[in-house]
């Protein structure tokens, strides 16, 4: 790592050495990346003279303390609250100082394990067993783990209610994301073959042959990663379905390198960012409480709409996978839904549409939404247990 | 303690004098690239003037601007450095029967070394502007390969052996957005968020690019531009349409926006460039705009 320059007076005092320290943690617990280095060239840049100028304190720290767009927006409040201690209202404080900070970010969101009583769980009801195949699975005794987690598997998630029960479904649902992601790449690499010619280690063969290149050494191209995108209902009907999913989303988001998630209801919500949390518990209860408290209809098509303007440009590249995840149910018009899928399907390689009812006997996709975008999905299938998830793998693996 | 030739203030005038005009918070970033010998990330929409950055600071320091374009699948060997393989081949003709250690150590050796933008960089005399542009449409090996290169300023080739850097060039990179960047990179750089101009800064640039321009105009033009961009479009214009669109109007002698409406909507085609903004933008629209432009 480059060092930096000796500054002529390299110590400003413990007392702002100890302030600095106390904004590198505040910016820390409100999501900044800041490591020793960062502090370090602070404390160094705040023992010169023109460091110290109030006004160039500021978008110095700034330039230096901030590495995203969203950083970028939030700093000056934080910078506000800390070293002016104004505006404290929306600053997610460290835990030994007082908070005042909402419960949608703040420390106690860590507690929102799904299946505690801010989680999802509140909104799971046992429903009557309509699919006696299901029912026998879930009286197994749990012999060991592995069979547990196979009867997890085939398991209905609205007929999963206990808490313990819950929580392993999620964990599961995060490990198959995981895996997924391993064994598609590696189908990838193997049947990839290269067209380039390796030049450099053509020529290092053909020294012993006097520069005849006698075997040609080719090159394979780098398979470009795929990109998973996630459209997620979380309507009221879906309000069984969206806890599992959201779960599967943010293992998606840690496996995947490149997959963008979105929810969406009345309206569309880019939850990426939200969900890039490391602790699973506390960015799947900070999503619920987005997702949940919904009432209101579905506009599928609206929601498309906006996620073509917005986000489909930036988020979409050549080998994409669109992934909607909704039970069809649209209150919008039809037609605006068919053509904003139209729309989608034009720019992206593939589409599934994965919707929880199929898993149920005798279920036809009648909703007027989901006849419409039946003609734009290029695979339609069940989604209400885990190993159904596991099923859309070959789908996407032949990308 | 802020005396009037404050760093970063000295940073601003010069590059100022070199044709960019950068808010406060730039020219800090500026100042502190050169102190901390940090790279700076540039993030921000396309045309807001990202690349002109790094033109403007290799002018400042009077000093060669290498630039490294990236994009999807561009590998190390585009990017560092890449065998002439012809000659070699040639070579190893010249010496056909010779031992084949020999011919190798020769071929592999400095000779047949073709150095792409980023050993070019670091083997520069005088430390250079290294301008790594569009750092997200690279793939994330790059990324990680890239960010080694930042920290140590020294490569190795395998046949070659280990190259350390003859001076630390300065190093922008800007980036569009198109893929999340890894937190590494991220923290390795000071970073800016580049925003268009306000519309006095813009009008600033005009005066600066288009010397013949008329201050009125220019401010009226600037100010008709930062409402377009407010407008629901697909395509917000750059600070580069800006300055076509002033060009294209001052070519045809217009003094003030309002004395030629008519021309003002047809020339907007310089702002414009998706079929889709240009039927949203329609002559009412136009009016409109240009009511609020004083």
């Amino acid at each position: 790592m480059a060092k930096a320059r000796p500054l002529a007076s390299d110590d400003p005092g413990p007392a702002i050495r100890h302030r600095l320290a106390g904004f590198a943690t505040l910016l820390r617990h409100n999501g900044f990346a800041i490591g020793l280095a960062e502090t370090r060239d602070a404390l160094q840049l705040l023992g010169t003279a023109a460091g110290q100028a109030s006004s160039s304190a500021r978008s110095s720290l700034r330039a230096l303390f901030c590495g995203r767009r969203s950083d970028w927006d939030r700093f000056d409040e934080l910078f506000a609250a800390h070293w002016m201690q104004r505006g404290m209202k929306t600053v997610v404080r460290p835990r030994h100082v007082p908070k005042a900070a909402p419960a949608l970010f703040g420390p106690d969101a860590e507690h929102d394990a799904p299946g505690s009583e801010t989680g999802p769980a509140d909104h799971i009801e046992r429903l009557p067993d309509d699919d006696g195949a299901e029912t026998i699975e879930t009286r197994l005794p749990k012999r060991d783990q592995a069979s547990a987690a196979e009867a997890l598997g085939k398991k209905d998630f609205r007929h999963i209610v206990d808490a313990d029960e819950l929580a392993a479904t999620h964990a599961l649902a995060g490990r198959l994301a995981r895996s997924m992601r391993a064994r598609i790449t590696r189908r990838y690499r193997s049947k990839a073959r290269g067209k380039r010619l390796d030049l450099r280690r053509t020529i290092h063969r053909s020294i012993g042959t006097g520069g005849t290149p006698v075997r040609l050494i080719h090159r394979r191209r780098k398979p470009k990663p795929l990109r998973l995108v996630i459209l997620l209902d979380v309507s009221g009907s879906m309000s069984v379905y969206a806890p599992v999913f959201v779960r599967f989303m943010h293992g998606v988001l840690g496996a995947f390198r490149e997959a963008e998630t979105f929810l969406f209801h009345t309206r569309l919500m880019h939850v990426t960012p939200a969900l890039r949390e490391k602790d699973a518990g506390r960015a799947v209860g900070r999503l619920s409480l987005l997702a949940t408290g919904v009432g209101g209809g579905t506009e599928i098509g609206a929601s498309l709409a906006a996620f073509n303007r917005f986000h489909a440009r930036r988020v979409i590249h050549s080998r994409t996978a669109i992934m909607i995840i909704s039970d069809g149910y649209d209150t919008g018009e039809p037609v605006r839904l068919a053509s904003e899928m139209a729309a989608l399907r034009r720019r992206c390689r593939r589409i599934a549409w994965l919707n929880p009812m199929i898993g149920w006997r005798d279920y036809a996709p009648e909703a007027r939404g989901m006849k419409a975008a039946l003609p734009f999905v290029d695979l339609f299938a069940p989604a209400h247990n885990l190993d159904s998830l596991l099923a859309i793998e070959p789908f996407l693996a032949s990308l | 303690m802020q005396t009037a030739t404050a760093p970063r203030d000295l940073i601003a005038d010069q590059l100022a004098r070199h044709g960019y005009i950068p808010d406060q918070a730039l020219a800090t970033a500026l100042w502190l690239m050169d102190m901390l010998k940090r790279p700076l990330l540039l993030e921000g929409e396309a045309g807001v003037g990202k690349t002109e950055i790094g033109r403007a600071l290799a002018s400042l320091h009077d000093t060669k601007l290498i630039r490294l374009q990236c994009y999807e699948g561009l590998d190390q060997n585009a990017a560092l450095y890449e065998w002439n393989y012809q000659r070699q081949l040639l070579a190893i003709k010249a010496r056909e029967g010779a031992e084949a250690d020999g011919v190798e150590d020769l071929i592999f050796s400095e000779r047949y070394l073709l150095e792409r933008p980023l050993l070019a960089a670091i083997r520069q005399v005088k430390p250079p502007v290294l301008l790594i542009d569009e750092i997200d449409r690279a793939d994330e090996e790059f990324e990680a390969f890239l960010l080694e290169l930042l920290s140590d300023f020294q490569v190795s080739i395998p046949e070659l052996g280990t190259i350390t850097a003859t001076s630390i060039p300065r190093v922008v990179l800007t980036s569009n957005g198109t893929r999340e960047l890894s937190d590494a990179l991220r923290r390795r750089c000071l970073y800016h968020y580049v925003d268009f101009p306000d519309v006095d800064r813009e009008a600033r640039i005009l005066a600066a690019r288009l010397p013949g321009i008329d201050a009125r105009l220019a401010q009226q033009i600037a100010s008709l531009v930062n409402s377009i961009r407010k407008e629901d479009l697909r395509k917000a214009p750059g600070v580069a349409e800006t300055l076509d669109w002033a060009a294209a109007l001052m070519g045809v002698g217009i003094a003030r926006l309002h004395d030629d409406p008519a021309f003002v909507h047809e020339s907007m085609m310089c702002l414009l460039k998706t079929a889709e903004d240009k039927s949203r933008v329609t002559r009412e629209v136009t009016d409109r705009l240009l009511g609020k432009v004083a």
